[in-house]
């Protein structure tokens, strides 16, 4: 099934080799409405991201970010209303702090810039919605797989114990 | 003090990857150490008697009670004793941050193990080699083959190498906590083993024992500690000092804050956070006074090495760990 969704896309088909799996943090009112306009529109963008939807681009904790490259993301894509725009007034204001320090953050850790975008966009930008994912796949797919956990297992990272839940004495 | 059985307890100590600081902590304890030796024998502690590596494998298996492992694992000779040392003993014990998350050593990881070779023996205003004399693992001489060990590609925690019971966090962990996990151990009133729990630590954060008073007012500039004189009873992150409060477990007494620096960040994560840098990330986010992108920009650019101040002690148990 996701095999026929993914050469339904005619910019996906070329490469057969690598498909990038690129994780999409969307807020609820703006960019994943602007998301599902580029849906109900029609418009066709590669069906490489898997957006996870969240009330606030400010409620993107970093530590999902990290998550979801430690787990094996090539890529993600945060986008939260155009500053001024928010719902709640001031929660992309945390997202204009957060996501470029950690951007900073994780480009010390030797992930590529273009696998960590941060886009503003409105309910009414399906087509810009569109753009940025069809950008993004490409320029994930010519970077290639990260492969952030085949990494640390060939470092001998992960004893595989279960370090939760911390206790207290 | 007092035992459960009549016999002497047995307790090791090692040293792998960290600055021997750990060591000295224990002696921090001060004369309670003659308590300590009055119910338990020290069969192993390279930096105070002398045992050989040979002893300890000719031990019968679990035949050390309490086993101190300070220090991360760097190379191949360290990840050999911490095996040996999880054979031979009932209860491993990962003490201090190294052992735990990695702690200052494993900052290394961010670079590759080229890098650390070029700066540690190349390009180094203090070295001189002009040979270009890098360690072999394998080194042929007229006398026969020398062998050291392999110096790995990242630092790992002692938890990634073996099984630990218990952790106790802090760099170095402070003697009075150090103190209760040895009562605690010794009376056997400790939780499960096998489960790797902090000990001699609570799961709050640094903020937690800080008296500094939050005046909830937003940072308009980042500061560095030798650029100001903070005032004393104000938050200290408040004043625009990134103090790793927020992100930290506590466990110190926030005996930093107390002398007005800002908290480092050497108990590792906090218990409701799990990796530290992150939630120092996101901590910052909420607390700068900005409305345009130009001036979280410009915010953002004052401070100076984020990577190695919001992971300076805990790179080693970070989702990421290490450089690509």
């Amino acid at each position: 099934m996701a095999d026929q969704v993914m050469t339904a896309d005619v910019s996906t088909r070329a490469s057969a080799t690598f498909e990038p799996r690129i994780i999409g943090f969307l807020c609820y009112w703006c960019s994943y409405t602007g998301a599902d306009m580029a849906g109900t529109a029609r418009m066709k963008y590669p069906p490489n991201i898997d957006i996870v939807r969240l009330m606030c681009s400010g409620r993107i904790d970093p530590e999902l970010v990290a998550t979801a490259f430690a787990k094996g993301a090539d890529g993600v894509l945060v986008c939260g209303c155009h500053i001024g725009d928010c719902h709640y007034m001031v929660g992309n204001h945390k997202t204009m702090v957060r996501i470029p320090l950690l951007q900073r953050v994780l480009r010390e850790m030797g992930i590529e810039p273009q696998r960590f975008r941060l886009e503003w966009v409105s309910a009414a930008e399906g087509a810009r919605f569109q753009k940025i994912v069809r950008e993004m796949t490409e320029q994930v797919r010519q970077l290639g797989p990260l492969n952030w956990p085949g990494l640390m297992r060939s470092r001998g990272v992960g004893h595989g114990m279960d370090l939760k839940p911390w206790g207290e004495v | 003090m007092s035992t459960n059985g009549s016999e002497k307890k047995k307790v090791a100590m090692y040293w792998a990857a960290s600055c021997g600081g750990c060591d000295i902590s224990l002696l921090e304890i001060g004369p309670r150490i003659l308590d300590l030796t009055a119910v338990a024998d020290v069969v192993f502690w390279p930096v105070a008697v002398d045992f050989k590596y040979a002893d300890v494998a000719a031990y019968p298996d679990e035949y050390i009670d309490y086993c101190f492992y300070n220090g991360g694992v760097r190379n191949s000779e360290q990840e050999e004793v911490a095996r040996l040392l999880r054979k031979k003993s009932k209860t491993l014990v990962a003490y201090g941050t190294c052992a735990c998350d990695g702690g200052i050593p494993a900052l290394a990881n961010l670079k590759s193990k080229q890098g650390i070779f070029e700066a540690a023996y190349l390009d180094n205003p203090s070295t001189v080699n002009p040979a270009k004399v890098l360690p072999q693992e394998i080194t042929e001489t007229p006398v026969g083959q020398l062998e050291i060990p392999k110096f790995y590609d990242q630092v790992l925690r002692l938890i990634d190498v073996v099984e630990v019971d218990y952790l106790i966090p802090g760099c170095p962990p402070q003697a009075d906590r150090v103190w209760e996990a040895i009562l605690a151990l010794v009376g056997g009133v400790v939780p499960p083993r096998n489960k790797a729990v902090k000990v001699a630590c609570t799961d709050k954060s640094v903020c937690d024992e800080c008296k500094r008073e939050k005046r909830k007012v937003k940072i308009k500039e980042f500061k560095r500690p030798h650029q100001v004189r903070p005032e004393p009873e104000w938050c200290l992150l408040e004043q625009g000092l990134i103090c790793m409060g927020p992100a930290t477990r506590s466990g110190c007494g926030a005996l930093c804050t107390n002398a007005d620096l800002p908290c480092r960040g050497c108990y590792g994560p906090s218990g409701t956070v799990e990796d530290q840098g992150t939630a120092m990330v996101s901590a910052i986010g909420s607390i700068l006074d900005v409305t345009t992108e130009e001036q979280a920009r410009a915010m953002l650019n004052q401070i100076a090495d984020p990577t190695g101040t919001f992971y300076r002690f805990s790179l080693g148990s970070s989702y990421l760990k290490a450089r690509k």
